[in-house]
């Protein structure tokens, strides 16, 4: 007797742990923890239908792509030794009616700093503010972080809106759909709102600000494996997680591209988790040859390059992104690659287009900014402007004339 | 202990030793050797190459950490208990080895000691508020794994930092080279069996003999005089202990990341519970816990193999844990019904034909 009772402890006891490792399986993978919550609004919001995104196919939209494909070699207006404040010639916003002088509260919405990239620009973020202090344009920036959850960054907003006694409103939205109406709210205040980095899908906005976008990174990064690669070549795509808008772009027009080319592409999940890239790059050479190796971020580049280390086996062409580990690894192996840039620059651009919005002068509606590759002729050089930055120092970060450089970035003091 | 129980079974009444194998492979615990003899050759018929001594030894080496971990993860369940920090003491323990080594190579020995302190430390205070506040294991071992990601993301942001010096890398990267057939052997691997083989010593002590004791029924086991509290809170520092070796090797196979360890903690209570350990202590073999990692690592190579999309991996993966695990479950609940009518068996007959002198036990 003593025996079933045990041993229907057991099952219930084994099955309960099962549920809770099922999740865990999930939050592993799926890394920042809101991500999950980020991928269901915005497909069923996006796209309108009410299942989960299976392929990339629900991400592709020919129209942005093509736009975007023909902006990776548009001209910029503007200085190109301030990458930060050029954009695409396009419809301007009027805001003479936010002129105004005398020093102004700034409030920030960030959707997290999570990752070595929301890192470098926060830190850039912060330096620019101090300039912008100084010069006397901005009071103080109160901050909340949402750290990746939408609800908090819902709530962030409406403490804004109503206590935060701001007067103009930086967004950077954790995800598309879900932060849509809070954006919204800002703006009713008839404050100005500056939404960078991912969108929202209003254009209530004075200004959005963000690099040419997930389909141009796709296309370079896709293109230069294709060209380096023949036809039935593996490639192996690291991707970081699903359903953020702009990383599903980047691998929807590789997808697309490699498929175009004959090259066979096999994708996982990976959380950035250099451990399980490890595992996959080698169950993957266990199994043939890998001739490329595709990333829709950089975060655990080098672990990937360390695999084929580890094997043996010959080093892949590779696509990494402009963190300073995979420039590090790239110049120290000597492989065939390519580093796609999510400009870094941008965040310093809220803050400076708050300036012009306060000083009456007009701003881009859409501020796009350039976006292009560090490619193996830049590398050097920008290795060795980068020199003494941490591995997760981004070089494309744009804040070189800003004051504490480079010490503060070195340090990698977060704020 | 274990001489005296050893002498319980009449030599007589021992089955042959094959039979006694079989019977235990019908067990849960010995079950998993099974599974993962099944796995191999599931993986190998995927991939043949799998097979080849070079990329069997890495795999091995790969599967080192989870294995060391459910070892450690072992002897807390054991013991009727549960360690759910585990994790973050892997992920805390990768993160100071990455900030506090950095590039000088002079600081690895002291970093080391340190990792190894801290390690000791958050066992014990697990085992010691679970013990002597009696506070159940599930709630403190989640609030010091809580407690140890708010210092992680609190130290990082969340972000990788730079991995630390080479050298110190090497523990869980390098290997021996040159050996003959694999090529290299990993150190990983070495230190795997160097674990396994104190684990599997330390259940034959009298520690490990209180150990299964508390676990099975600590009331008992403290009547007949075993600090109870004393043997629990040892099992969690073995536990926290089994994590940090299983960071040092970690930041040298993969580097410091934030996400290196997470969910660490179910990967190895599902492996323990794999390897047919029973949830609440007291049954179940230390080396089962390692197969149960194998296990699973097999299991999760198979599936790339076998190219299963990586949008439902995570859904096959658990189903068939389920299924792995009813099935354990339910050889468990067969081999304790057989039990009570196994005094019918043939190998323990009645009777004793020749009653040993000394036992009252003949003359029946």
């Amino acid at each position: 007797m003593r025996g079933s009772i045990l041993g229907k402890v057991t099952v219930i006891a084994a099955t309960s742990l099962l549920a809770l490792t099922a999740c865990t399986t999930d939050s592993s993978i799926e890394d920042p923890p809101a991500a999950e919550g980020t991928a269901s609004s915005e497909t069923t919001e996006t796209t309108g239908a009410a299942q989960p995104s299976e392929d990339s196919t629900e991400w592709f939209d020919q129209a942005v792509y093509d736009e975007q494909d023909a902006q990776r070699s548009a001209t910029f207006e503007g200085d190109p030794e301030q990458p930060y404040l050029q954009y695409i010639d396009g419809e301007m916003k009027d805001t003479s009616a936010f002129a105004s002088t005398g020093p102004k509260k700034a409030c920030f919405s960030n959707a997290s700093i999570s990752n070595p990239w929301r890192q470098t620009g926060w830190i850039t973020m912060n330096q620019q503010l101090q300039v912008l202090q100084e010069a006397g344009v901005i009071s103080e920036m109160e901050t909340r972080d949402a750290q990746d959850d939408d609800n908090t960054q819902i709530a962030d907003i409406d403490y804004f809106i109503a206590e935060g006694n701001c007067d103009a409103f930086i967004i950077s939205p954790n995800s598309t759909a879900a932060m849509t109406p809070a954006v919204e709210r800002a703006c009713e205040t008839g404050k100005p709102v500056v939404v960078f980095d991912r969108g929202v899908q209003t254009d209530c906005a004075v200004t959005f600000i963000h690099p040419i976008g997930g389909f141009a990174w796709g296309i370079d990064t896709a293109e230069f494996l294709s060209e380096r690669l023949n036809e039935g070549d593996k490639v192996v795509a690291l991707r970081i997680l699903p359903g953020v808008d702009v990383l599903e772009q980047r691998w929807a027009a590789a997808e697309r591209i490699f498929e175009e080319n004959g090259i066979e592409a096999v994708d996982y999940f990976t959380g950035a988790d250099p451990v399980e890239i490890k595992s996959i790059i080698s169950d993957e050479l266990a199994t043939g040859d890998v001739q490329g190796i595709w990333m829709d971020a950089g975060d655990g580049a080098v672990a990937a390059i360390e695999a084929f280390e580890d094997a043996g086996a010959d080093l892949p062409v590779m696509t990494g992104e402009d963190e300073m580990s995979f420039l590090r690894k790239w110049e120290e192996t000597g492989i065939d690659g390519l580093a796609p840039v999510y400009s870094n620059f941008q965040w310093r651009t809220p803050l400076l287009a708050l300036q012009k919005i306060f000083a009456g002068e007009e701003v881009p509606a859409e501020w796009v900014l350039p976006q292009s590759p560090i490619t193996e002729e830049e590398r050097g050089e920008f290795l060795t402007a980068n020199e003494g930055m941490p591995d997760g120092h981004y070089a494309k970060f744009g804040g070189e004339d800003l004051p504490g450089y480079p010490t503060v970035w070195q340090e990698r003091q977060i704020p | 202990m274990s001489v005296a129980t050893d002498r319980a079974v009449l030599q007589q009444n021992r089955s042959p030793r094959g039979e006694r194998v079989l019977r235990a492979l019908r067990t849960p615990s010995g079950a998993i050797f099974v599974l993962v003899a099944l796995l191999f050759l599931a993986v190998l018929a995927a991939n043949p190459s799998f097979g080849e001594p070079g990329s069997l030894i890495r795999f091995i080496g790969r599967t080192a950490p989870i294995a060391i971990a459910a070892i450690g993860q072992y002897f807390v369940i054991v013991s009727g208990e549960f360690d759910l920090s585990m994790g973050s003491v892997v992920t805390a323990q990768v993160i100071i080895a990455g900030n506090l080594i950095g590039q000088d190579e002079s600081r690895t020995i002291p970093v080391l000691a340190l990792m190894i302190v801290f390690g000791a430390f958050v066992g014990l205070v697990n085992g010691l508020v679970t013990t002597l506040l009696k506070v159940p294991s599930f709630i403190v071992t989640l609030g010091t794994m809580l407690a140890l990601l708010g210092l992680v993301l609190f130290w990082t942001g969340g972000a990788a930092t730079g991995n630390p010096a080479d050298s110190f890398r090497q523990i869980g990267r390098g290997g021996i080279q040159d050996v003959p057939v694999l090529e290299v052997l990993p150190y990983p691997v070495l230190i795997l069996v160097a674990t396994a083989a104190a684990a599997f010593w330390l259940m034959r002590r009298p520690y490990g003999r209180t150990l299964v004791a508390v676990g099975d029924n600590s009331r008992a086991a403290a009547l007949t005089g075993a600090s109870v509290w004393w043997v629990r809170t040892r099992a969690f520092m073995l536990s926290s202990l089994a994590a940090t070796a299983a960071g040092v090797i970690l930041v040298g196979y993969a580097g410091v990341h934030p996400s290196v360890g997470q969910g660490y903690e179910f990967t190895a209570i599902t492996a323990v519970v794999l390897g047919g350990v029973v949830i609440g202590g007291g049954r179940g073999w230390v080396l089962s816990a390692a197969a149960g990692a194998f296990a699973l690592e097999l299991l999760f190579t198979l599936l790339n193999f076998l190219g299963v999309e990586s949008t439902w991996r995570d859904s096959v993966q658990g189903a068939i844990i389920i299924v792995a695990v009813a099935a354990a479950s339910r050889n468990w609940q067969r081999k304790r019904r057989g039990a009570s009518s196994r005094a019918h068996d043939e190998h323990r007959p009645i009777a004793a034909p020749t009653p040993a002198p000394g036992t009252n036990e003949g003359g029946t």
